[in-house]
């Protein structure tokens, strides 16, 4: 018998991000939908970023997770419109990168406050981090440097 | 969506691909060399959206071929007088600032032009222009910042980046050139007039280098022959020479 698709779901819930492993594929937005063609499982992926190089390993480890389970068919479709968003992050995914160290995104394009000290004194150092989805602040009340989770 | 030749239709997204491919092999040049490590990132960053990019353009190029060549065998088999970015992207790297205005220059002619394919006649096109038109957004804004901070910035940095635009702003009217590839694009609703892109380009450009107290320099001279292969620098075959040397000495290497 073929396994719900949310049963699916809550298996690729459980997929870490490559980078960022305290969240899953599933809170980050990319797996767009999950449907059976006949016997093969088709899974709809975007890229964050086009460059990302963590995409493809990520399209890996969805293959691999599903293999685990038994579903020997497995066909990952890379899917580029809409284009993803940080919209699209999961409440739980927010709180867990905040627990991790990096200020999740937001609308008005910087982090409410250091995720460390919670200080909202916060100032950018660059545009650009570590991974093509995260900038450079730092904290002026604690000093320490942290990612923020650009919003796109 | 009108019928459009796919040669002309494949040539424009070589051009789209290439000046990507170009400019974000050019940026990569600088990763371990940038003034401070905060723009090493931020070169390093922009040249792995713009290689993204390329994989879109180019993968879209080889459907449209039919000969099922893939994004990397365009990207890595082909010589220069098959490569159809414009002039200014194949430029040298120079100093930081002129890197800086060249990127600027680019920046703010591809969000114009990235803008208007989001509305492209053609479904795939439209998806590739809305996924990169983020980036570059963001891709602009430093670019323009920075051009801004060196211009108004010491009389150092002020020469140089003077220098940087009398010596690219001769490059940027191919941008604008539309000829029988570009002409067919427009009317197949595909890409838009390109002309019609040079108003936002002027007053997003001017209003940036006047902040950064830069002059654009006087005369109507414009640099062609890339984007249409006729005649690309000599700075294009060095820069291949680098990027396709793997693939050229162990031909169909993978790991």
């Amino acid at each position: 018998m073929k396994p719900a698709a949310e049963e699916i779901w809550d298996w690729l819930d459980a997929v870490p991000d490559p980078e960022i492993p305290v969240i899953s594929v599933v809170d980050l937005g990319i797996v767009r939908d999950v449907e059976w063609d006949g016997d093969t499982l088709e899974v709809a992926v975007t890229p964050t970023y086009s460059g990302c190089p963590a995409t493809s390993v990520i399209s890996m480890d969805i293959e691999t997770a599903l293999y685990d389970r038994g579903i020997q068919n497995v066909r990952i479709k890379t899917q580029i419109s809409p284009p993803w968003t940080t919209d699209w992050l999961s409440d739980k995914g927010r709180a867990r990168l905040e627990e991790y160290g990096i200020a999740p995104p937001r609308a008005a394009g910087g982090p409410e406050r250091c995720p460390r000290c919670k200080s909202t004194n916060v100032t950018r150092i660059s545009q650009f981090g570590s991974t093509p989805c995260k900038a450079q602040w730092r904290c002026t009340d604690c000093l320490e440097p942290f990612d923020y989770f650009k919003c796109i | 969506m009108a019928s459009v030749d796919q040669t002309q239709l494949f040539e424009f997204l070589c051009r789209m691909g290439d000046n990507t491919l170009v400019l974000g092999h050019r940026v990569s040049e600088w990763c371990g060399h940038a003034p401070v490590l905060e723009e090493d990132i931020a070169l390093a960053n922009t040249a792995l959206d713009l290689i993204g990019q390329t994989q879109m353009w180019l993968g879209y190029a080889g459907d449209v071929e039919g000969k099922g060549r893939t994004a990397d065998d365009l990207a890595m088999l082909r010589d220069v007088w098959d490569f159809r970015n414009v002039l200014l992207v194949e430029q040298p790297n120079g100093d930081f600032g002129q890197t800086m205005m060249r990127q600027f220059l680019f920046d703010a002619w591809h969000l114009a032009m990235l803008k208007a394919l989001t509305a492209s006649s053609n479904e795939q096109i439209a998806a590739i222009a809305a996924k990169s038109v983020k980036e570059v957004q963001y891709h602009v804004e430093r670019s323009g910042d920075t051009v801004i901070g060196l211009g108004d910035g010491t009389s150092e940095s002020h020469k140089r980046m003077q220098d940087a635009l009398n010596l690219l702003w001769p490059y940027v009217g191919e941008m604008f050139v539309a000829d029988a590839v570009d002409d067919a694009m427009a009317q197949a609703g595909i890409a838009p007039d390109l002309a019609s892109l040079r108003a936002e380009f002027d007053a997003h450009v001017g209003g940036v280098l006047a902040e950064a107290t830069l002059t654009i320099p006087d005369g109507k001279f414009t640099h062609k022959g890339g984007k249409s292969g006729f005649q690309h620098s000599e700075h294009l075959g060095h820069l291949l020479t680098q990027m396709q040397w793997l693939q050229r000495a162990y031909p169909g290497a993978t790991w």
